[in-house]
């Protein structure tokens, strides 16, 4: 033992130089980061997951059960954001981690993993939830938390919260302009408005029932059919008794594979005939199932397609092509998920902070300027500014952008006279 | 609601509206004869129907690639292919359920329940793993699609008009098989007497075991036909459980009559009422309705008159 321990010591000074060299390095490293990265003591003052290099951020979506269809496209959109922000030096100088949690299409699940996001993990944001069943269900505790949650489904409004983002569109700005555009251009007269029977759909509908009216024209029928309801003979009978220029579907689900399938095979023909569908519900994800043959001639309302040409879409899809393979369809929420990190980073070096009452009180104003749907801009009550555009349904399953508002839409969560 | 149209254009609606039902009868039927059979024969009540029935869905989406990819030429006539296949893959998966897991129940009326629905919840996972969580989009041939005018305003689906052919075949085939043959002659005295059956030499274990691959099998060329007018999804099976389970059970848990009959009677008074009233008023009625009858009449509408 002892003639061992004699011959170290050498080797020993030796090592102790290298680490003297080594904490000097150490030692200079803050000082020289210091310079573009603020300490940490001073961005983050109330004990979120934030350390001199990392800060750590929430994705809260289903990726098992019925809305995993749904919601994996945001998560993938989520997570291309965060990889960009990271490659592109990150926030405030720190690099973004996930902690992701499944809501597992059960809205107590998705309360509870909120309230473990919040409380255990200390995440800085939480990017997540579809459904506005879910938004609810976390809702109580994003606000007792204070956390922000940044939501990417186009809703139906009637909502605004000092903790929730609302990156997609609320009904008034989806449901408008599209009204107006079937109107001017399709010289539509008579309405059907068809739906799946909870909130959304329903809303939806009583808003374009009154812009309908308001606009002195008719609306012939108006009805809702139960959630994965699969039979829709005796409604298209009905549609073809009362003949509307227009059928105003706001079907979701499986259903709405039933609903474009059974459509088409009653000889009721979207595409060349005198009636015209207007949607609001099927973006290019949906299609995936219900099949471009099925639906093509059909338009939809809404603020993002895949196909909008600008570069900033061409690079999006691109990287989300390169990212989660060439076979991949991005839908208008899938682009509003996408918006989430990227306006949270903005706000965040607006404020210079992370702390949520400092993000809160940056975010209005905040503006995109890169955003692949163009140009968005968060207002005052939390939802974006944004252009609403018509797509026609092609065979491919893509749609072809027909007309954009000239004027960004403005958010108006609380219509007059709808509640 | 008619005011305002001629007597030819009510005529027209009405005939239309009575095909609806007649569709959606077939679709009951063919949901429901599956589970009927292994209900009614075993007393098993299979929770994994619906995802049985998914089975044979994402199998004709697989034989229609193939079609498409390798021999475009036969396209138009894959669909018979898929639903052969699909009756194969299910009842073989049904055979295998049967022997792995339900024969170790047969005494646990109530644990079968429960192994049938984690095998559900089994079956979901896996299709999610194997084909993606979003809806797949099966192509069907040229000829499947759109309507046959039979007047200016009568218009038949022709997907519709395949389904109720193919019902019609699939009821048939069962009634052969259960009641005209020598195998269902044995299937029906193990229901009634399984000791006696088994003292006359029937091997009740194998009856056991084909009755279920023929119940999964049915469920499976369901399925297959289901993609003319439903979505294929990992969790589309759950959108046709509940309807099946609601004929059956209003049918008379063991007569297959009772079944076609409970499948009438709720798909007409539901088309009907969907017609006059709307979607969700018209579920809601037609269920209140069966909960009713239910309750006066707990066996169902037929039920088999047996020496217990």
């Amino acid at each position: 033992m002892t003639p061992r321990l004699r011959s170290h010591p050498p080797r020993h000074r030796r090592g102790s130089t290298i680490a003297a060299l080594a904490g000097a390095i150490f030692c200079l490293a803050p000082l020289l980061a210091a310079a573009e990265t603020p300490p940490t003591a001073e961005v983050s003052t109330t004990g979120l997951a934030v350390t001199d290099d990392t800060v750590t951020v929430g994705i809260l979506h289903s990726t098992t059960g019925t809305m995993a269809i749904s919601e994996t496209g945001s998560v993938q959109a989520e997570k291309l954001a965060i990889e960009q922000i990271n490659k592109s030096g990150g926030v405030l100088g720190r690099q973004i981690e996930i902690v992701q949690e499944d809501g597992a299409s059960d809205w107590p699940t998705f309360a509870e993993k909120a309230k473990k996001l919040l409380v255990e993990d200390k995440v800085a944001a939480v990017f997540g939830c579809w459904t506005s069943a879910s938004r609810k269900a976390v809702l109580p505790v994003f606000e007792q938390y204070n956390g922000m949650l940044y939501y990417p489904t186009f809703y139906e409004g009637l909502e605004q919260s000092p903790n929730v983002i609302y990156t997609g569109q609320e009904a008034t700005q989806q449901i408008l302009a599209g009204i107006d555009w079937v109107v001017r251009e399709k010289d539509a007269k008579t309405f059907y408005l068809l739906g799946s029977d909870y909130i959304w759909p329903r809303t939806s509908n009583k808003i374009a029932r009154k812009h309908i009216e308001k606009l002195g024209l008719k609306v012939v029928g108006e009805e809702y059919y139960p959630l994965g309801h699969t039979q829709f003979n005796s409604v298209i009978n009905k549609i073809k008794l009362r003949k509307p220029d227009v059928i105003y579907a706001i079907v979701v689900g499986g259903s709405n594979v039933a609903f474009y399938k059974q459509l088409k095979a009653a000889g009721l023909d979207i595409n060349e005939g005198k009636t015209t569908l207007l949607t609001i519900s099927v973006t290019e994800d949906e299609i995936l199932g219900i099949g471009g043959e099925n639906i093509e001639g059909a338009y939809a309302a809404m603020k993002y397609f895949q196909s909008l040409d600008n570069e900033n879409n061409q690079a999006f899809v691109a990287a989300f092509k390169e990212m989660w393979g060439e076979d991949s369809v991005i839908g208008d929420v899938t682009q509003a998920a996408y918006l989430g990190p990227w306006l949270w980073k903005a706000a965040v070096e607006k404020a210079g902070s992370f702390d949520i009452d400092k993000v809160r009180e940056a975010s209005p104003g905040i503006e995109l300027t890169t955003a692949p749907e163009g140009y968005v801009r968060i207002h005052e009550n939390h939802h974006l500014w944004s252009k609403t555009r018509v797509g026609r349904a092609l065979d491919n399953g893509q749609y072809e952008v027909v007309y954009e508002t000239d004027e960004l839409m403005e958010p108006d969560p609380f219509p007059e006279g709808y509640q | 609601m008619f005011e305002g149209y001629t007597l030819g254009e009510i005529g027209s609606i009405f005939a239309m509206q009575g095909f609806a039902g007649l569709i959606l009868f077939s679709v009951f039927v063919l949901m429901a004869l599956g589970l009927a059979i292994i209900f009614g024969q075993m007393g098993v009540i299979n929770m994994a129907h619906g995802e049985f029935m998914i089975l044979g869905a994402y199998v004709t989406f697989v034989t229609s690639n193939l079609f498409a990819g390798s021999m475009p030429a036969l396209f138009g006539g894959y669909f018979f292919v898929a639903m052969v296949l699909a009756f194969f893959i299910a009842a073989a998966l049904g055979a295998l359920v049967e022997w792995a897991m339900i024969r170790h129940l047969y005494h646990r009326p109530l644990d079968t329940l429960l192994a049938t629905w984690g095998l559900s919840l089994i079956m979901q996972q896996i299709f999610r793993s194997i084909f993606g969580a979003r809806e797949v989009g099966v192509t069907l041939p040229d000829w499947l699609m759109g309507s046959f005018a039979l007047t200016d305003m009568i218009e038949v689906p022709i997907n519709g008009l395949f389904v109720m052919a193919l019902t019609l075949l699939i009821s048939l085939s069962v009634y052969l098989i259960l009641f005209r043959s020598r195998w269902g002659n044995q299937s029906r005295a193990v229901v009634q007497n399984r000791a006696m059956a088994g003292a006359v030499g029937i091997d009740t274990a194998r009856m056991d075991r084909m009755t279920f691959a023929l119940g999964c099998g049915i469920a499976g060329v369901a399925g297959s036909a289901f993609t003319m007018i439903g979505s294929t999804g990992p969790t589309a099976g759950q959108l046709y459980i509940v309807d099946t389970f609601l004929v059956v059970v209003f049918g008379g848990a063991q007569s297959l009559l009772g079944t076609i009959a409970s499948a009438f009677v709720i798909s007409q008074s539901q088309s009907t009422m969907e017609f006059f009233l709307s979607g969700s008023m018209a579920k809601v009625l037609t269920l209140l309705t069966v909960i009713v009858i239910l309750m006066l009449r707990p066996q169902g509408l037929f039920s088999l008159k047996l020496r217990r």
